[in-house]
């Protein structure tokens, strides 16, 4: 392909993406060029799909069929965010916002919207796009959105993720276009560098700096690669991106390539991602089919070509120099530091590694300029950051912020707050490897260094918020369970330091904690901390010490009192019936599994605390709430 | 390595050493094979592993240490209908723990087993990315979220009269 065939292509599909992306009015007008009277978006993304989204696109083309309808555009997309309530389907040019449809709510958007003369179904909107007297708001104006600056997520959810074309037309392919015929590699590398952009896998990293490392190390073949193994369980903003806009990916490493002197990448992406890794092998395909990818790229003269390769369930993959080895096919191991991959990484040659986000901001800054990204964001964190909102939180979604958001903008507004109206506790930031940020900090501006001042970290984006329901010492040993299980056993601090600081938190959640064990487990952390080979371990000790510096009240309730206030530490709890509420309806001794409840009929029943397993058979079986844990 | 007896077909083995042969030029092809091995197969028995290790020449326990260290791969087999349940934190937090419970309580195996009928197997993972709808479980390809314990035995039920 050259440039002239980029532009023509490009421009192929200008006007359908520009129909999702403008304003009503102009939409409407702009909508006549398109041949398609409307577009139906309907998220492809594994949120909405594990909804059966694709029940609903099925459910649309079979109306279509028997409607007649041949004028109107469907497109599965990436995702749109707000996954709580999918699946999600807007309609364009009006921007009607569906949400958690089905297919008999397809049929029915068809039947009375999508055919000629027809009406937006308010009943199926999402609530908030519609006002009390019954007109219909922009879903862009919606706190979820209102509050949210997409970057990085700029194309996910606005284009078809399996058609090149729509992704050329939304502008991808652009900022290679222009590298490769306007910049030299040093004004590639000066322009990343000026835009402050620093590594979104967690560390906060300059990506600029990177790159001018791998340039200038010496070496015939350099690599350039992508860590797509998003470890953190709660965290899938990486996911979303390769399922929304893989193109951006391919490009983006593409202009590395150019900028440090390599002609091969690779994406190291989880095999528990089936979605995502179908989308890439789908863009790189069609990128190597249109010369996007592969010799002489755009007639430039630059090659550069990527390939995939699947992890298979290994959190520590996630560490720079394990995934390189584990590219090489080899075990998961890190090694010491240095030589960094800049110098030497994978087999042995300097390679570049950054991660899904950081790729998917390159083409903004290129085409943009550095300017433009270092005016987003706070003093030393530029741009915006993508946050996997789960847990307690009613829009459990995808959301994108300019840096230095406060934690509460995001809970409250774009997050609609916690359910149930209870409180918010805590939220936990950067997994296994972050701590919790409590309430008392719920006005925190979210970037890098604010965070590591309290004591988490960004970490990838995972943001998980948690209720006054959340014990914060079962939270750590959830963390705990996981380092241990994920720890590779190569160097002893981490190996043999998960596993005791386990037993520990272990004890104490089982009412057999000792005062001595807060110090113990103080001290293991401190050795993990300055002695483990890798982030994993050093970072491992984390969740605990940050709930131990906010919540020390909970693990000393713990303790000494043998409880848990929040009521979640099974060994800590007995089971009680309140006579008041009990109608003696027979139905917990019925499936009491241990024989534990007595009571005659119609009276109040009772459980016997020595023959309680506390297994709560009887809480779900019961109708009127009369069994209580204290 | 695996106690079950091996029982792989002619036509497995055919396949096999095809995806070896496609795969043995590229750096780093051992991966890539282990996963196509064990979409073969379903697991990856210790006489896959040999066949393995003889045709790239290289040592069995060099395959044995990677297949061992990943956890996508698996030693023993599966069973027909395999039920995974999320304990990714967006899924704790929302008490998948009690669904995993209740599963292993329906299915009176533990996770990580498969029982005696060869029927279900139990696995727990790390986050499927679906944390819209936890908590979450995952039989075979089919996503089930917004999960309470009650209605777990209803969906297994589904299973076992296939």
């Amino acid at each position: 392909m050259t440039v002239q065939e980029l532009e023509k292509r490009a421009a192929k599909k200008a006007d359908l993406i520009k129909v999702r992306r403008i304003i009503r009015e102009q939409a409407e007008a702009l909508s006549v060029n398109t041949g398609y009277r409307k577009q139906v978006l309907v998220c492809g993304g594994t949120g909405c799909t594990s909804s059966s989204s694709l029940k609903v696109i099925e459910q649309l083309e079979a109306s279509f069929k028997e409607l007649g309808i041949d004028d109107v555009l469907i497109v599965k997309t990436g995702c749109f965010g707000l996954c709580a309530l999918g699946p999600i389907m807007i309609v364009y040019p009006e921007g009607a916002f569906y949400s958690q449809m089905t297919p008999e709510h397809a049929k029915t958007v068809a039947e009375k919207h999508l055919v000629k003369g027809g009406n937006i179904v308010k009943e199926l909107l999402y609530a908030p796009t519609v006002h009390e007297d019954g007109s219909v708001i922009p879903f862009a104006e919606i706190p979820f959105y209102k509050h949210q600056m997409r970057i990085a997520l700029r194309n996910c959810g606005v284009i078809a993720a399996e058609d090149i074309d729509e992704a050329l037309a939304a502008g991808d392919y652009q900022a290679l276009k222009k590298v490769l015929f306007e910049m030299t590699p040093d004004q590639v590398i000066d322009t990343v560098l000026a835009s402050g952009l620093r590594g979104r896998g967690g560390a906060g990293f300059p990506t600029g700096r990177k790159w001018a490392f791998t340039k200038a190390s010496q070496g015939d073949v350099k690599y350039v690669c992508c860590n797509a193994d998003e470890g953190d369980p709660g965290a899938f903003m990486d996911r979303s991106v390769l399922e929304g806009d893989p193109h951006t990916v391919l490009e983006a490493m593409t202009i590395a390539g150019y900028a440090i002197g390599a002609h091969q990448g690779y994406i190291y992406v989880r095999a528990e991602y089936p979605i995502a890794v179908e989308r890439l092998n789908i863009a790189i395909s069609q990128a190597r089919e249109a010369g996007l990818l592969g010799k002489n790229i755009l007639d430039s003269g630059f090659d550069f070509d990527i390939d995939i390769r699947l992890g298979a369930g290994a959190f520590v993959c996630g560490e720079e120099t394990a995934l390189m080895r584990s590219i090489e096919g080899g075990r998961g191991e890190p090694r010491p530091r240095p030589p960094f991959p800049a110098v030497k990484g994978l087999f042995d040659k300097p390679t570049l590694l950054n991660n899904v986000e950081t790729w998917a901001n390159i083409s903004p800054i290129i085409l943009n300029g550095a300017e433009w990204f270092a005016n987003i964001g706070t003093e030393k964190s530029k741009g915006t950051k993508v946050f996997a909102l789960g847990g307690k939180i009613n829009n459990v979604g995808l959301v994108e912020v300019p840096m230095g958001t406060k934690l509460s903008t995001i809970i409250n507004d774009v997050g609609g707050g916690i359910p149930h109206g209870k409180k918010f506790k805590a939220a936990q930031t950067g997994g296994p490897s972050g701590g919790c940020i409590p309430a008392k900090y719920i006005d925190i501006e979210m970037d890098f260094d604010n965070l590591v001042a309290i004591g988490s970290m960004m970490g990838s984006g995972g943001l998980i918020v948690m209720d006054e329901d959340t014990c914060m010492v079962d939270i750590a040993k959830f963390y705990l369970e996981f380092t241990a299980d994920e720890s590779c056993g190569k160097c002893t601090p981490c190996r043999i330091g998960t596993k005791r600081m386990l037993e520990l938190l272990t004890k104490i959640t089982e009412g057999n904690g000792e005062e001595e064990d807060l110090e113990n487990i103080k001290e293991i952390a401190e050795h993990m901390k300055s002695s483990s080979l890798c982030a994993l371990g050093q970072s491992a000790p984390n969740p605990i010490l940050s709930t131990l510096a906010h919540f020390e009240d909970e693990y000393v309730a713990h303790i000494r009192d043998k409880h848990c206030p929040a009521g979640v530490c099974k060994s800590l709890l007995n089971y009680y019936i309140n006579p008041d509420k009990c109608r003696g309806c027979t139905l917990c001794a019925r499936n009491c599994p241990a024989n534990a409840i007595s009571g005659a009929v119609k009276n109040p029943h009772e459980i016997d605390l020595k023959k309680c397993i506390k297994c709560g058979q009887c809480i779900s079986h019961c109708k009127f709430n009369a069994i209580e844990k204290k | 390595m695996s106690q079950n007896s091996f029982n792989g077909t002619n036509e497995q083995e055919k396949a096999l050493r095809e995806v070896i042969a496609k795969h043995r030029s590229e750096r780093g092809c051992l991966m890539p094979i282990l996963h196509e091995a064990q979409g073969i197969y379903g697991y990856l028995p210790a006489e896959v592993q040999t066949i393995i290790a003889e045709e790239l020449n290289i040592p069995l326990s060099e395959v044995y240490g990677v297949a061992t260290f990943y956890t996508q791969f698996s030693l023993q087999p599966k069973g027909k209908h395999r039920v995974s349940v999320c304990l990714g934190t967006a899924c704790y937090v929302k008490g998948s723990d009690k669904i995993l419970a209740a599963v292993e309580r329906e299915l009176r195996i533990s996770c990580g087993e498969c029982t005696p009928d060869g029927m279900f197997s139990i696995d727990s993972c790390r986050c499927v990315g679906a944390c819209g709808l936890a908590p979450v479980m995952i039989v075979d390809d089919d996503v089930y979220g917004r999960l309470t314990e009650k209605d777990v035995p209803g969906i297994l039920k589904k299973y076992m009269e296939e």
